[in-house]
């Protein structure tokens, strides 16, 4: 498969996810504020720009807009074309990236992502979004999952299959913990008996509903919210589609699905990182992570999931060719007609 | 209850001063056309429409669509297609081949001629200032050893029928012709739309245009390769013709590949995949000569690949069609076609040219601009209807100006008397019904191992009524074009 096409359908992937993530995060937060009494100005600043903070934009944030409200940052994050994070920015670069690719995706993908980014930049979209921010949302979560099923329903198990899957697992792994670490300023510390107020207990349960955890986590935990069990099932749990754990399980067997490299082994720096942070996730508890601080330990996950990122482009996209150094003379040369045939160029 | 009144298309159909593709001057049906109408006119006016409405969704559904240069939108639009089509008897079409095959052979040896000996020159059969002067001859090449000798692989030459219903040849396209995948996708839709007339047979098939066109492509791979990997090399998404490009490219099974997937390395081609570096060994460019390789043409350009041309003079990479055959569509190089098929093959061309002047002689130039009321003017290097006078039609303003520019550049253009191109009953609308609308014909010719060509081709008719520009950028659209095993 050429590069440039496993690119695109990485990218392709990567932003459908973003999307679709974004979504959630701003729809359960503007929901919370319904919860809220006296809101002024610095519970709301409180309140938003953690979630602002999560997609690392806020200084942009704050030279665009005066005031941080619901409204404010509904806008940047949803509409405004120069937040490259926004959600019409990636549901835009998505197609762009599907549309280089157009004739290896299945026109019904192609389709749905078409229709999706015509919605977002109509004026019905911003109508929609003012009249019910509910309808809106979950017309972008819709179309998101229905991209995802497209996908898993149409495209063939092959080598692009797996360049969309690590597009996918990457960007979901980094966006649950991007998510969680908006509440990581709230967590007691350790040992501490301080008991969690209200606000912080609606904090947390929102945490779980952006990463559409919330009905698995009670299962599991029961429906009290303790934050350290959040943490605990978003980062490290097995089986819950969008924890970290999961995400890089599946992220460290596409990888190996592309080289053919069996599990245990690795045969490029994506693999290696790629199996090394799984095996921290499955050999780590809660407490581990608390030890180091659980921003500080998202802040190092993150740093991981760029790297293996960096290292996946550097393996199938960015290949520098291999040149031996007695090649190096004859490159020259080649150089050297090259000259000779500008120069009789100029000459016209 | 009212029984549904069946189609009479041609009730009140007026042929005109014109050749008629389908009526003859006396009003009758010609006989290759008699079998399609009595399918047709069985239909009633409802069906009719409902089919017209099936076929144009269905191409806009599956994308076959053209961009809108200068359109920031990137609006694409669909082709428009007319339902009824062109229809070509055995006995027509052979002289169509025999013409065609004679003038790109013709058009082969006199490019190798050019870029080698140039005897032709010697011999004072072409005075050599034209060739020199040509915009797309390219010195570079000259002693340049191209594969098998073939320049032009794919050829699309423009034919047209004038007011006796003689078949002329407009120009040659010889550098990267398009429409054929237009050629592939209507039969498609046709054959979806008139399923019983082609089971009642007499239609000859096209769909082997791409298996054809992948031997072309391999027999020219660079020698000693067993299995040469062929890739298409596209502008990117944005250009008129992607649609084209992925159709091609899937139809053969190839890579479709973009300026930057390629690099060159000891004078070799490679792709980047995301298992290393993949050797290329024939490259299908829809890429102008201009834009391949950054290094020798122009430098600014962004779509090629820097170093192909070196791995193509080595010998290492082939390419198709080669470089500098724009020489060969040159409207001036176009007057000489009957005497440089003379001069290779000894023999009177098949197909004649329209009648051309070439403003550079001084005679021709003092009878153009005197007489540009009666005129097309043409730019010698201009296609896609670019840069085109047709005086008859044309303002006194416009006519001034041409005038002005052929006193400035006499090179650059030649005249043509207009010619009544021959017309084809076409739906227009449902005011109108079925009126005769301009055609022309252009097929597409092979030229590997020995000539071919698929029978049919791209007919394209000018749906503004009078008007006689059919191309896809100017208001045109296309019809269908069968070619008979028989006469009838």
């Amino acid at each position: 498969m050429l590069s440039r096409v496993a690119n695109s359908l990485y990218w392709m992937s990567r932003y459908i996810e973003r999307a679709e993530n974004i979504a959630r995060l701003v729809d359960v937060n503007l929901q919370m504020l319904l919860d809220f009494r006296n809101l002024d100005d610095a519970t709301l600043n409180a309140h938003w720009i953690p979630v602002v903070q999560s997609s690392g934009d806020e200084e942009l944030f704050r030279k665009l807009y005066p005031r941080t409200t619901g409204q404010s940052v509904t806008d940047f994050m949803v509409f405004n074309p120069s937040n490259t994070n926004s959600i019409c920015s990636s549901i835009g670069q998505a197609r762009e990236n599907a549309r280089m690719v157009r004739d290896q995706i299945t026109a019904e993908l192609w389709e749905e992502i078409n229709r999706i980014y015509l919605f977002v930049n109509s004026p019905r979209a911003k109508k929609e979004w003012r009249e019910s921010p509910f309808d809106f949302f979950s017309t972008i979560k819709s179309s998101s999952l229905l991209l995802q099923g497209l996908t898993d329903a149409t495209i063939v198990r092959s080598e692009g299959w797996f360049f969309i899957q690590c597009g996918r697992f990457l960007e979901r792994a980094d966006k649950t913990s991007r998510i969680l670490d908006v509440r990581s300023a709230s967590l007691p510390e350790q040992g501490s008996q301080t008991v969690i107020n209200q606000t912080d207990v609606l904090g947390w349960s929102a945490v779980l509903r952006s990463c559409s955890a919330w009905d698995a986590y009670k299962a599991l935990n029961g429906a009290e919210v303790q934050p350290a069990l959040v943490a605990e099932f978003l980062l490290l749990t097995d089986d819950f589609p969008r924890s970290v754990r999961f995400a890089v399980r599946h992220l460290n067997t596409v990888l190996r699905r592309i080289s053919g490299i069996r599990e245990g082994r690795f045969g490029n720096e994506a693999e290696k990182l790629a199996g090394r942070l799984l095996a921290e996730l499955q050999f780590s508890s809660v407490d581990d992570i608390l030890a180091v601080g659980l921003h500080n330990y998202i802040d190092l996950l993150q740093g991981k999931l760029n790297a293996i990122g960096e290292a996946l482009f550097q393996a199938y996209i960015f290949q520098p060719f291999q040149t031996p150094d007695d090649n190096e003379l004859r490159q020259q040369e080649e150089q050297q007609q090259q000259l000779s045939i500008i120069r009789t160029v100029g000459l016209r | 209850m009212t029984t549904p009144q069946p189609l009479d298309p041609f009730k009140n159909y007026e042929t005109g001063a014109f050749y008629d593709e389908m009526v003859d001057s006396s009003g009758a049906i010609r006989p290759h056309y008699q079998q399609f109408l009595k399918h047709f006119t069985g239909l009633s006016p409802e069906e009719f429409a409902a089919k017209r409405t099936a076929v144009d969704l269905s191409f806009l559904r599956q994308g076959v669509t053209f961009n809108v240069y200068g359109d920031s939108q990137g609006t694409e639009r669909i082709f428009p297609f007319d339902l009824i089509p062109r229809i070509i008897p055995a006995q027509e079409w052979e002289h169509l081949e025999a013409g065609l095959i004679q003038r790109i052979t013709a058009l082969n040896l006199f490019l190798h001629d050019i870029y080698h000996n140039q005897n032709i020159i010697k011999d004072g059969t072409i005075p050599a200032h034209y060739v020199m002067s040509a915009k797309h001859f390219r010195r570079e090449f000259m002693n340049v050893k191209v594969p098998r000798d073939i320049y032009i692989h794919i050829c699309g030459t423009d034919i047209i029928r004038d007011d006796k219903g003689e078949y002329l040849v407009l120009e040659d396209n010889a550098r990267c012709p398009s429409g054929v995948s237009y050629v592939l996708e209507n039969r498609r839709a046709l054959k979806r739309t008139f399923p019983e007339v082609f089971e009642a047979g007499g239609v000859r098939p096209v769909s082997n245009y791409s298996e054809e066109l992948l031997k072309v492509l391999e027999y020219t791979a660079p020698l000693g390769v067993a299995e040469p990997t062929v890739v298409l090399l596209t502008p990117g998404p944005y250009n008129s013709a992607y649609f084209e490009h992925t159709y091609l490219a899937r139809q053969m099974g190839i890579e479709i590949v973009e300026g930057r997937d390629l690099l060159v390395r000891d004078q070799h081609v490679f792709m980047r995949t995301t298992k290393g570096l993949k050797p290329v060994h024939v490259i299908y460019r829809r890429i102008d000569d201009d834009f391949l390789d950054p290094t020798v043409f122009r430098r600014d350009s962004a779509l090629g690949v820097p170093g192909l041309i070196n791995a193509y003079r080595a010998g290492n990479v082939s390419l198709a069609n080669s470089i500098g055959t724009g020489l060969a569509d040159d409207k001036v190089m176009y007057y000489f076609v009957p005497r440089i098929i003379k001069y290779y093959l000894d023999q009177d061309p098949i197909l004649p040219n329209v009648q051309t002047y070439l403003a550079s002689e001084e005679a021709d130039k003092k009878y153009m601009v005197e007489n540009l009321d009666k005129l097309v003017v043409k730019a010698a290097n201009e296609a896609g209807g670019y840069g085109m006078l047709m005086g008859p039609h044309a303002t006194q303003a416009e006519r001034n100006e041409f005038r002005k520019r052929i006193e400035a550049d006499p090179r650059n253009y030649i005249g043509q008397p207009m010619i009544s191109l021959s017309r084809h009953p076409t739906y227009c609308g449902e005011a109108e019904g079925f009126a005769g609308r301009h055609v022309d014909l252009r097929p597409f010719i092979l030229y590997g191992e020995k000539a071919a060509i698929i029978p049919g081709g791209l007919t394209r008719v000018a749906l503004r009524k009078g008007s006689l520009v059919v191309n896809s950028s100017q208001g045109g659209g296309s019809k269908e074009t069968w070619v008979l095993y028989g006469n009838k």
